[in-house]
């Protein structure tokens, strides 16, 4: 592996100055499971490696009547690890639970799952569907970009040079809502999306009209897509077949695929369908439970 | 080139001091600066977790962990898991099911399944299967390794 030098910064402070300090030629480290590899295979070849997992800012895993607060660096056992949050925010426990095997589970975290930008990135979907904003610090103070705005294209996204992701932040979900998220993969664990769909529903206090929804769709696309035009057209619509439907057409007209090893561009799309109708089949189910 | 580092950290029970680059791996200093060489290297990669260590608790592929980030940690290798020449119900068990063949992934196999009956003491099939997922082994078709781990589980429960 190309040689550089280790930081481990104590505070959000010494790691902001790291950062700026050695901007272009440093990369942060937190669950390390993507950034190894990456650094082994070439791909990056920092200078500097700043571990910045030792940050209490980064470390903070706190829900109340406000929401839930992940800090950027949270490994995914310890999120789905909580009971409130597997109830509350389900969508990003099926997440984190297949986001590699349990080794990787240990070690890779949400933050670092979004700071990496991949169009099938298995926290992405999840994140949008929750309504997930990313708290983002850099020498001037902070500020937040939802994580819907976050990605910009394939590895890409808004930080800018000498910025780091602190924090993601959910609002609190209403009453009789829940979420679901599920991908398809040849196999049931350890493999790369072929496609993703992350969705989130509120229905009315009876069960039987959704108030509003979320979607989002993953590996369909440069990035995560935000199915803002198929969650919009369920709002005010019966629980029924029909409205998911529709839904899940809107949604195969928004994805943009393209042809790869994992499948080809007519498969995504069916599977765009297919997927977008079962995620908010399961994320009712849940919401009436 | 990066100055050393010195890295102190609990490895089966045993405080150990080493100097590493910040470059290298806990699975490279495991293997070849404290001569632990039970833990395997396969992919290199972190797909096929024949280099699973239990870090703080955690299963962990050592190849994805820098060897400065254990410093302060307790490190738990399948050196560790035997008592003197009393083998660790897993091992009794993965050899009595003939859990293994050519043994590559044997290692970080039993060290993962040490975690997940540390946490889930009568785990089901489905359960011990998807645990695993991340441990590959081209030998055995995994069907014998279930078997083992169910094994050992009663054997774990037992206390035998």
């Amino acid at each position: 592996m190309k040689d550089f030098e280790y930081e481990q910064p104590q505070s959000l402070a010494e790691a902001v100055q790291l950062v700026q300090e050695h901007q272009g030629a440093a990369r942060l480290l937190a669950g390390g499971t993507d950034l190894i590899d990456q650094v082994r295979m070439g791909r990056y070849q920092p200078d500097y490696v700043i571990d910045i997992k030792k940050i209490p800012e980064l470390n903070v895993l706190e829900h109340s009547s406000e929401g839930l607060r992940i800090g950027a660096a949270v490994p995914c056992y310890k999120i789905y690890g909580d009971k409130e949050i597997v109830k509350q925010y389900s969508a990003l426990t099926d997440s984190c639970t297949i986001i590699g095997g349990t080794q990787i589970q240990s070690r890779a975290s949400v933050g670092g799952n979004l700071c990496n930008s991949g169009p099938a990135g298995d926290s992405i979907p999840s994140l949008i569907a929750l309504d997930a904003t990313c708290v983002i610090a850099g020498s001037q103070g902070e500020r937040t970009v939802p994580v819907a705005d976050f990605c910009t294209g394939p590895g890409k996204n808004v930080l800018k040079p000498g910025e780091l992701l602190v924090e993601l932040r959910f609002p609190a979900r209403p009453a009789h809502s829940s979420s679901h998220f599920r991908r398809f993969i040849p196999r049931n664990e350890m493999d790369i999306a072929v496609v993703s769909v992350g969705a989130s529903v509120v229905l009315d206090d009876k069960g039987e009209t959704i108030v509003s929804a979320r979607i989002a769709l993953g590996a369909v696309g440069p990035k995560v897509i935000n199915a803002v035009e198929a969650a919009d057209a369920l709002a005010g619509q019966p629980v029924n077949e029909d409205s998911i439907q529709k839904a899940a057409e809107i949604a195969i007209s928004l994805a943009t695929p393209i042809t790869d090893m994992r499948g080809t561009k007519e498969y995504r799309l069916h599977l765009t369908g297919v997927l977008t109708k079962r995620v908010l089949l399961k994320a009712i189910e849940r919401a009436k439970a | 080139m990066a100055k050393k580092r010195i890295v102190t950290a609990e490895v089966n029970g045993k405080t150990e001091e080493f100097l590493c680059q910040p470059r290298q791996t806990l699975s490279e200093v495991l293997r070849d600066v404290l001569n632990l060489t039970g833990t395997k290297e396969g992919c290199n990669n972190g797909n096929c977790g024949a280099c699973t260590v239990i870090m703080d608790g955690m299963p962990v592929n050592s190849c994805l962990v820098l060897a400065v980030e254990a410093d302060g940690s307790k490190i738990e290798t399948i050196e560790g898991l035997a008592e003197g020449e009393t083998l660790h119900p897993i091992q009794t068990s993965f050899l009595e099911n003939a859990g293994l063949q050519c043994g590559i992934c044997t290692p970080g196999l039993i060290m993962s399944v040490k975690t997940l009956l540390d946490s889930n003491p009568d785990p089901s099939e489905e359960e011990i299967r998807f645990y695993l997922a991340g441990n590959l082994c081209r030998c055995t078709g995994y069907d014998k390794v279930v078997r083992a781990v169910q094994d050992a589980a009663s054997k774990c429960q037992s206390g035998s």
